[in-house]
């Protein structure tokens, strides 16, 4: 079943691609010095392969890649299927298939899973790998649709699981969280592969309207992106006051100045919350939104507070259809330290999707979908109380129905019918 | 195929965590004090216990291979005690607590191609997609115009003399999937797809085709007898959403296909709340294999920021405190009414204020 193994010792002749060529010099790392070492060393005619096409595509500014349909047993998503449009000029790449890889939460590995891994990856596949893909995949690069179960099979022995595509949950990502990060707020990698595992059906077979994406960053600073780039973006917050060590605070005026401290941090504070008294260091906390600033520029003097958990922001998406949006506050605070509380979380957001994929239209994100039938009905739905941490401000559109009173009106007008 | 299958499928999701975890990063979890900065690419952080964990942060190719990873692998296994991690814009990261251990991980990532930088308030590597490698519907490459974009950028990648971090994207659709910010190079189609009717009956399902279009200017036709599709030249706005439908709505073309730049955009909460980023420059040309203008352009507008910007001052909020209108001034790039939004809920990004500045 291997895969284009070398047939002697001779170095693999590449053909001439003079364009992609071009990209071998200067010092940052070059995909295409990495792609011809490969080829060359292992026999590869696939990477050669792409290599010419990709030589091609330069020289014309076009891509030639079409879609079609190749997966493993059980499973409706996780391999990206490509066939070249032009297999008459290169036959070598006629077959291109990704796998999209869960990774551990927050890119973690071991050098001896990563072994393993390119092992299995070079017996099989093409030996290029995409680390990451967007959304947060290792993508291995280049495998023929028959390989592709005894590949996975292997791998799914050693843990590793097949990643979304299509209209499923997809691949989360978690910033490094508490693995490393002073700032994390919540676990981010364990509940990323906690509601992971929950959604791994809807992960592998496509029954939702779109897309939905979970992204876990432990704190506003939003490492993750998840306010931009996700369905579901679950951010580390505190509710109670940033903690202040004015030993700390009086070390820094001492090194770095107060002016420092007045240009940097008081008059960079959103909301202005901080004051100074003397050497101390004053914050308002009721103004204080968490917006992180003081925290990034002052990490020995200031830490968040103690009551920790997470917003949770929805409908965020890229630019398809409606062009970009960002996720809004669906629920301003809550909990995410026991098991009851991944489990309210999760509740929270099953009904969510549940929602979406009864209303949701082919292609719309649940951004897009809330903003068709309004915020109202979508709260109700899910069961949500309006609050107004929601909003950035109440509406400046005059035009409006209160619906409660008109209901008390209709019934005192039908009251009104039945005494006469 | 009637090989039978011996092997049941484990549907776990995510990898387990924990033996991918530094045994340091292990003992402190969720237990950490502060971090410094000793280098730009070196992070410090001491945990409450008073650990200390030193991370080597390190460009890579992000479309890597099997001798790239293993070559990752053996400077983990001597520096990094077989542990590595990878950051959400394709750096790679190696932690151990012995600080003597970092002079020489610098030395053999950058013997071994891996350049050391991307902290701080540096320029760290962009977050991209597949283009022409392997997408089905890019309008340009990707790794080449990110490793062109980078090898121009080098200086401040390794350097933290910029005013605030700076991320960079660059995306080969108009769907984005590079993402939001700082300064981000995104494919801008001039043109209505010119649509393939001697095929789109037998590879596209109309209806859905129909309705992907944000602005329904798609509609059913017949075409020499046979049944195809039609696009109201006026009310498309060259998006591109109908091609990922249905290839035989060809949105990409070697000549009309550009090159536009944005920037201002922000995902961090830090100061200012996220923000979209903003088109600044349109119309460069599609030109492998190094897109020079794109380069030169992004050099002139870092330029401007590093030389403008205050301290902690993200790009978009550094053109917040000047205006737009210096920001054209300082960059030597022309305004023109194609910036002026014209889509949904354009009127918020109108000045409804007397201020000017002049």
């Amino acid at each position: 079943m291997s895969e284009q193994q070398p047939k002697n010792n001779e170095k693999l002749q590449l053909n001439p691609t003079p364009m992609i060529d071009e990209l071998e010099s200067g010092p940052w790392p070059s995909f295409i010095k990495g792609f011809k070492e490969t080829a060359q060393r292992t026999g590869k005619t696939m990477v050669r392969g792409v290599l010419d096409q990709l030589n091609y595509s330069y020289e014309t500014r076009m891509g030639y890649w079409k879609g079609g349909v190749v997966g493993v047993h059980g499973y409706g998503a996780g391999i990206i299927s490509r066939y070249s449009m032009i297999g008459d000029k290169f036959p070598e790449a006629i077959e291109f298939h990704t796998m999209r890889i869960q990774p551990a939460p927050g890119l973690h590995y071991s050098s001896k899973a990563l072994r393993e891994i390119c092992d299995i990856w070079e017996k099989y596949g093409s030996g290029l790998i995409s680390m990451h893909g967007q959304t947060g995949n290792l993508q291995l690069q280049g495998i023929k649709a028959e390989n592709v179960q005894a590949c996975f099979d292997e791998l799914n022995q050693l843990g590793w699981d097949l990643g979304g595509a299509g209209a499923t949950v997809r691949t989360g990502l978690s910033c490094v969280g508490p693995a490393r990060c002073e700032q994390a707020c919540y676990d981010t990698l364990h509940v990323h592969g906690k509601v992971l595992s929950y959604y791994a059906d809807l992960t592998h077979r496509p029954q939702l309207p779109y897309k939905a994406k979970f992204k876990f960053s432990g704190c506003p600073n939003d490492c993750t992106n998840s306010i931009q780039r996700s369905d579901y973006s679950v951010i580390g917050t505190w509710r109670d006051d940033i903690k202040i060590d004015q030993a700390e605070v009086e070390r820094f005026i001492d090194a770095k100045g107060v002016d420092y401290l007045v240009n940097n941090v008081i008059t960079r504070c959103p909301t202005k919350a901080i004051t100074l008294k003397g050497k101390e260091m004053v914050i308002d906390n009721r103004d204080c939104v968490r917006c992180m600033h003081c925290l990034n520029v002052m990490p020995k003097a200031l830490s968040p507070g103690d009551d920790r958990g997470i917003t949770l922001l929805v409908g965020g998406k890229g630019h398809l259809k409606v062009g970009n949006m960002l996720g809004s506050v669906m629920v301003p605070f809550m909990k995410m330290e026991t098991d009851d509380d991944l489990d309210a979380f999760i509740e929270l957001v099953d009904r969510m999707i549940d929602y979406w994929s009864e209303n949701g239209l082919d292609h719309e994100r649940i951004g897009e979908c809330i903003e068709r039938v309004g915020i109202q009905q979508f709260l109700e739905a899910v069961g949500l109380e309006a609050t107004v941490e929601m909003i950035a401000h109440p509406r400046d559109n005059p035009f409006f129905k209160a619906g409660d009173y008109q209901a008390d009106d209709e019934e005192e007008d039908e009251e009104e019918r039945d005494a006469v | 195929m009637a090989t039978e299958r011996t092997w049941k499928t484990v549907e776990n999701g995510p990898h387990e965590l924990d033996e991918f975890l530094h045994p340091v990063s292990l003992k402190n979890y969720g237990q950490w004090k502060y971090h410094e900065r000793p280098r730009p690419g070196v992070l410090k952080h001491v945990a409450k216990s008073g650990d200390v964990l030193y991370t080597v942060r390190a460009a890579t190719h992000r479309q890597v291979t099997v001798d790239i990873v293993r070559r990752l692998c053996d400077l983990a296994d001597r520096f990094a005690d077989g542990h590595l991690r990878w950051t959400v814009r394709n750096n790679v990261e190696f932690m151990t607590p012995n600080g003597d251990n970092v002079a020489p991980l610098i030395a053999a990532l950058e013997a071994a191609g891996h350049p050391v930088g991307g902290t701080g308030p540096s320029v760290s590597a962009i977050a991209h997609t597949q283009g022409w490698l392997h997408c089905d519907i890019p309008a340009v490459d990707a790794s080449g115009v990110a490793k062109s974009i980078m090898d121009a950028l080098f200086h401040d990648f390794a350097h933290e003399e910029m005013p605030n971090r700076v991320r960079l994207t660059t995306s080969c659709c108009e769907i984005n999937c590079g993402g939001q910010a700082d300064i981000a190079v995104v494919v801008q189609h001039t043109r209505p797809p010119r649509i393939n009717h001697e095929i789109l009956a037998n590879v596209c399902e109309m209806p859905s085709t129909v309705a992907r279009c944000p602005v329904a200017a798609i509609r059913p036709t017949t075409v020499n007898g046979k049944p195809s599709l039609m696009v109201v030249e006026e009310k498309c706005i060259y998006c591109g959403a109908c091609f990922g439908a249905c290839p035989a709505m060809e949105i990409n073309h070697p000549e009309h296909s550009k090159l536009a730049i944005w920037v201002g955009g922000k995902n961090s909460n830090a100061r200012t709340k996220p923000a979209n980023m903003k088109l600044v420059a349109h119309g460069l040309p599609n030109n492998p294999p190094r897109w020079p203008e794109v380069s030169e352009l992004l050099k002139r507008i870092l330029a401007a920021y590093k030389a403008g910007g205050r301290d902690w001052e993200r790009l978009g909020e550094w053109i917040d405190r000047i205006g737009w209108k210096r920001f054209f001034e300082e960059t030597g790039l022309p305004f023109d009414k194609f910036m002026i939004d014209n889509y949904r809920h354009a009127r918020v990004s109108f000045n409804q204020s007397a201020h000017i500045r002049f």
